[in-house]
């Protein structure tokens, strides 16, 4: 049940091995990265096992779209090689379990599904989001996370769940059938990863970004360009869904900030070590996260612009003491917006 | 009575003496469960010759007295179990020195700990003092006498060690120094003369009172960090904790494991905080804290978990906000702990002691350690209760009496102990250790007026 679509025989005729040889975190030689390839294929021990950090930037890369990070994953776990130590990941399991206290509730269009983050729904304010109604905790929580930890069969055992708790508590009963994914991951989760294990998903997910977009259009006169320099911070997420990236260069078009040209941003986009930092690497952390501040520093940005609240956390302090303000995409638009 | 009562008014003043029954009943008891003693006068002395004036009064007269800080021991010590007078020192709050070369703070014994931290913090910003995680209305004299511990108790060990010496009134009215102040015009050490504080601390204020200190400051740091450390394995945190305290490179490290009925067993979590002088040192810190416990890291048995920013800046308060949010954790305000000092090898065994009890008395049981050095920890057991519950505070109460117990079996000693658990503690002790105790303190209080009721047998 949920098998991931995997398919070995389009790993056999591949030549570039993008999926190893594009990944920043590891510097492989073309031979030793199909080695290592047809090792974990194997399912022997290979060194990205442990050197992988959990990244998903190889779904992007994969030129065949034959998902290499999940079959990393599902490797991982078959071999016990777990990226973070296991009393981390027990906590956090505990932490994150469904809780089982969610009740059907009415909505209101438009629903944003804050997944994780309820604690932000602060952020669910003023012109962009009039009107909206929003649901979160750990009842509907996408579990993609999990994917950090070498847990497949944590997503796979949870996340038909939320489904269907999203569906019969929410959307059922406020006769919708979409909602606006406040994380990205979301997003990824509902129309990439699901798909991929073969978990149905019966109901629309909007990209956070595309609905921006959107209401933008719609609040058009009421916006002042900023005339500002904007980095963007793009997440691991978003790796499952490069197609939503120019959503991005479409919000800045709208709210006249200009995304600053710089190196690790859109293919080459850094991790914000978040989840390097839970695999106990903390110099490649360090290194990750100097290597990315200062090239935002360099290109002159003012704000470092964040998608995913996870990666706001772990990297605003850093960013802020080099004279960066972060900020998430909505609160971007609100200033836009002059509010 | 009436005639003490005058005395008193003549030495502090009409506005810091009373006997009027609503002052006495908040002086009759504290937050923890132990039983309301009333006293018979509150007298609020503002200097060492008052004090002087006070003691030489109670002798004459033979009454007791109870030597009071910020009155939030919580073990019920300054409750006057045999009468008398609770002498509150909180007007005696005056920082009369610091001294920035040779790190150290004299102060009047009343001064509280967010009085001197508010001082140190806009005079002298590159020093600062362990604080215990207690309110700041808790006195830096009292927690000194009690052996109490806090943020630098890495660095520096029990408060009690912290100390350089002090002066106090003996109860027969001499006033007294000890340490370098009896023989230097500075108060930098106990060293090397004969160590005579001893004779005041730890004995819960049956020898005397304490009327000035001073203690060790120590470099209040531009950078600082929180780290925790997490491990399913309760059999590892002793080990853990050696490791830790090893490196030599932190200023506090405490460990916490809840036991909450009906809640999910969140697992031991260990609190390394440090400091330092730039960004660079302070990873240099990180790492060789790190490398201290690589060996579970390696095998995946353990690992530092990543901290978002809120949880790291509450992390580095000091004191830290979560035992007075615990204090509340059933509303009425009570809340009571059993505090043992005990090897640090004890964790697991102390822990189990912790489940064991919080099972058989269906109470929630929030354990925590403090590491002194590297050579042994607080470990604490709190139990919360609604006051207003009278089987609420019974249960805590029986709870507490049997955890005393159970960790004098184990091999620890419950600290600043009830009046109960002191008599658990001297069937304890070396008789002939006790019989010491009691001739110093005939020799030194020869009326018997110093908190009685305390360290005694019968």
């Amino acid at each position: 049940m949920y098998e991931l679509k995997f398919n070995e025989k389009i790993c056999e005729k591949c030549k570039s091995i993008d999926c190893l040889m594009k990944c920043q975190y590891m510097d492989l030689g073309l031979d030793e990265a199909r080695e290592e390839w047809k090792k974990l294929i194997r399912g022997d021990d290979s060194r990205v096992l442990g050197d992988c950090a959990t990244c998903y930037a190889c779904e992007e890369y994969c030129p065949n779209k034959n998902h290499p990070f999940y079959m990393i994953v599902e490797r991982q776990e078959e071999k016990k090689a777990w990226p973070v130590p296991i009393p981390l990941t027990e906590q956090q399991l505990l932490v994150m379990r469904p809780r089982g206290r969610i009740k059907p509730q009415k909505l209101r269009a438009p629903v944003v599904n804050m997944c994780a983050f309820p604690m932000l729904q602060g952020t669910i304010r003023g012109k962009l989001f009039e009107g909206a109604s929003t649901f979160g905790g750990y009842d509907v929580f996408c579990n993609i996370m999990w994917l950090h930890f070498a847990r497949n069969s944590t997503i796979r055992e949870r996340l038909p769940k939320m489904i269907d708790n999203i569906r019969n508590n929410y959307l059922k009963e406020s006769g919708v059938d979409e909602f606006i994914c406040f994380h990205d991951e979301c997003y990824g989760t509902y129309t990439h990863l699901a798909p991929a294990f073969g978990i149905e998903v019966p109901f629309k997910p909007i990209h956070l970004f595309e609905y921006l977009t959107r209401k933008l259009d719609a609040l058009k006169k009421q916006i002042r360009p900023l005339n500002e320099k904007v980095a963007y911070q793009r997440p691991c997420s978003n790796r499952l869904v490069p197609e939503t990236q120019h959503w991005v260069d479409d919000i800045f078009a709208r709210i006249g900030a200009e995304r600053v040209k710089r190196q690790y941003d859109r293919e080459n986009a850094l991790c914000c070590a978040g989840t390097i930092q839970a695999q106990q690497k903390d110099e490649l952390a360090d290194d990750v996260q100097k290597r990315n501040i200062d090239d935002m520093a360099a290109a002159g940005a003012k704000y470092c612009v964040f998608n995913c609240p996870a990666c706001f956390f772990t990297m605003k302090d850093l960013v802020a003491e080099r004279g960066i303000i972060p900020i998430l995409m909505s609160e971007l638009c609100h200033i836009a917006l002059g509010e | 009575m009436e005639k003490i009562y005058n005395e008193l008014k003549d030495i502090v003043g009409a506005e810091f003496v009373s006997n009027q029954p609503e002052e006495l009943f908040i002086y009759s008891r504290d937050m923890g469960t132990m039983l309301p003693a009333a006293p018979d006068f509150v007298v609020m002395p503002d200097s060492t010759e008052e004090v002087q004036k006070i003691v030489l009064l109670a002798n004459r007269e033979g009454v007791p007295v109870v030597p009071m800080g910020g009155g939030l021991v919580l073990s019920g010590l300054t409750r006057a179990l045999k009468g008398g007078m609770v002498m509150d020192l909180k007007r005696m709050n005056r920082i009369l020195e610091v001294n920035e070369t040779s790190r150290y703070a004299l102060v009047e014994a009343g001064t509280s700990q967010g009085i001197l931290q508010a001082y140190l913090k806009r005079h002298h910003p590159g020093l600062k003092h362990s604080i215990p995680d207690a309110p700041p209305i808790a006195t830096v004299g009292g927690n000194v006498l009690i052996h109490g511990s806090g943020h630098l108790s890495q660095i520096g060990g029990f408060h009690s060690e912290m100390l350089n010496g002090m002066e106090a009134v003996l109860p027969t009215g001499e006033i007294v120094k000890t340490g370098s102040c009896s023989a230097s015009p500075y108060w930098f050490s106990r060293a090397p003369l004969p160590d005579l504080s001893g004779l005041f601390i730890g004995w819960a204020g049956t020898t005397g009172i304490v009327t000035k200190l001073s203690i060790k400051l120590f470099p209040a740091h531009p950078y600082n960090d929180a780290r925790v450390f997490i491990t399913g394995d309760i059999e590892l945190i002793a080990d853990v904790l050696h490791r830790l305290t090893g490196t030599q490179l932190t200023e506090d490290i405490t460990a916490g494991v809840s036991c909450i009925i009906g809640r999910v067993q969140i697992f031991p979590m260990v609190i390394i905080n440090y400091g330092a002088d730039t960004k660079e040192e302070l990873t240099w810190k990180r790492n060789l804290i790190r490398a201290s416990v690589k060996k579970y890291i390696d095998d995946k048995t353990g690992g530092f978990a990543p901290l978002p920013p809120a949880s790291r800046a509450d992390l580095l308060k000091a004191p830290n906000p979560q035992p007075t949010q615990v204090a509340d954790e059933k509303k009425g305000g009570g809340f009571e702990y059993v505090g043992s000092i005990m090897p640090i090898e004890l964790f697991a065994g102390a822990y189990n002691i912790g489940v064991e009890i919080s099972k058989k008395f269906g109470i929630d049981n929030l354990m925590a350690a403090r590491i002194i050095g590297g050579h042994c920890m607080m470990f604490s057991y709190t139990y919360t209760f609604n006051r207003a519950i009278d089987a609420d505070v019974d249960l805590a109460r029986n709870a507490l009496h049997e955890t005393n117990n159970a960790v004098l079996k184990l091999g620890g000693i419950p600290w600043k102990a009830e009046a109960p658990a002191q008599k658990e503690i001297i069937k304890h002790m070396d008789p002939n250790t006790f019989q010491l105790m009691n001739r110093l303190r005939s020799v030194l209080d020869p009326k018997g007026i110093m908190n009685p009721g305390n360290w005694e047998v019968g």
